[in-house]
């Protein structure tokens, strides 16, 4: 199918693109990887389209106080995302080559998807999201920014400028797994951990409505992570099937992030 | 309306879209260039890849009004039409029958020179995880993975 009518704008600053996100008729373009299949088939019909990709300024990586910040039009391919190790493991799971070449680190994170592995990443990195609006700017944490499936705490106007994705300190071992049915398809489970000695940090996405942070047994971390989820299944897996891959999954994750943090 | 200014293959093009006109509907229904195909329309079968400004995308999810100003490369562009001489790629895909219909190889052929770029000497493994943008229902893959393989290794 063909996208329905819609006007396009397409700024070259900030301060002209904000002030178009007041009304909520209006949608954001940034690598167009999610939102141009949506508008494809209708299933979305915004009166207007604000294309960010001229915007002077947003695509820039910068490190900034142990941590990479990456700017709204940052494609998923970009080199210098590969600087942060958790972004180069999650990274290669991500669509696909050619998607990677044109979908946006923010534009992912905004648009929130449950099985998406850069919401779950910046969630165990205890990252955050910089907006801003036509009047102000905040910060959201990324533990508060995820609310449900394809639903963030962003207000009306609120545009995402910038990701923040601390990088795992000196010490730290860091792992990613997924289970796709198809490699760069939708993850039916992923778990990503952190680890250092006894400390652990473990976050599952895909079986849950977001990305979320499990406080796991670190003797028992799969088993004590699946004792915590309620996978709600779905055509290609059973929730019994789910609970099983995140038993597996997280030890796996914490395994890697173990010898990691080991070596 | 939106005028646009786009290069095609090395031909310059000024026309006149409406915003919502997919890249592949421009390539195809506007200027002619039917070599790029349309399979899904959603970004899954990859037959649709294009060169814009030199990365590879899926031209079904890109507006044609977006690529104001760029230089397009479809697989039209690859061989060199007049003398009629296939690329190395092409004529690895040729040796090793990695087409048998041939609806999802422009895409392919596309993406395989961009990635072959990229990452120089890639494994079969590597190959095939970049494959996995793209549908082919006919080969079952093992040739297109061996064509491009051998291109990347000779």
């Amino acid at each position: 199918m063909k996208p329905a009518p819609f006007r396009y704008l397409r700024p070259e600053t900030l301060e002209e693109a904000l002030p178009a996100l007041g009304d909520d008729e209006t949608k954001v373009l940034a690598g167009g990887q999610s939102l141009l299949p949506a508008l494809n088939m209708r299933l979305v019909r915004p009166a207007t389209l604000l294309d960010l990709n001229r915007v002077r300024g947003l695509d820039v990586v910068s490190g900034e106080n142990g941590a990479l910040v990456v700017g709204a039009t940052v494609r998923q391919a970009d080199p210098r995302l590969l600087e942060h190790p958790l972004l180069r493991e999650a990274l290669p799971h991500v669509g696909h080559f050619v998607t990677r070449n044109r979908g946006t680190v923010c534009g992912s994170i905004a648009h929130a998807d449950a099985s998406a592995e850069l919401p779950l990443c910046l969630v165990l990195l205890d990252g955050s999201v910089r907006v801003r609006s036509a009047g102000s700017e905040r910060e959201i944490a990324a533990r508060d920014f995820f609310v449900t499936h394809f639903t963030t705490a962003l207000e009306p106007g609120e545009l995402v400028v910038e990701t923040v994705w601390p990088l795992p300190e000196k010490g730290w071992g860091h792992a990613f797994c997924e289970l796709a049915q198809r490699h760069g398809d939708y993850a039916l489970c992923m778990a990503a951990a952190l680890a250092r000695g006894d400390e652990l940090r473990v976050a599952v996405g895909s079986v849950v409505d977001r990305p979320t942070v499990l406080e796991v047994d670190p003797d028992r971390p799969g088993e004590s992570a699946a004792a915590q989820v309620e996978p709600w299944g779905n055509v290609h897996a059973p929730p019994e099937y789910l609970r099983q891959l995140v038993r597996i999954l997280v030890d796996e994750a914490v395994g890697h992030a173990r010898q990691r943090a080991a070596a | 309306m939106n005028e646009i200014r786009v290069t095609v293959n090395g031909r310059a093009y000024r026309e006149v879209v409406e915003p919502r006109l997919l890249l592949t509907d421009f390539l195809r229904g506007r200027i002619g260039s039917t070599g790029t195909h349309v399979g899904c329309e959603h970004g899954v079968c990859g037959a649709c890849t294009v060169r814009l400004d030199g990365v590879s995308v899926r031209g079904c999810l890109l507006l044609a009004v977006q690529a104001d100003g760029s230089e397009i490369v479809t697989v039209e562009g690859l061989a060199s039409p007049g003398e009629g001489t296939l690329t190395p790629l092409q004529e690895a895909f040729r040796r090793h029958h990695a087409l048998q219909c041939g609806f999802c190889t422009p895409g392919i052929l596309v993406a395989a020179e961009h990635f072959l770029e990229l990452h120089p000497g890639p494994t079969k493994r590597e190959i095939a995880e970049m494959l996995s943008g793209h549908l082919c229902r006919c080969t079952g893959y093992a040739p297109i993975v061996d064509a491009i393989h051998e291109v990347a290794h000779a």
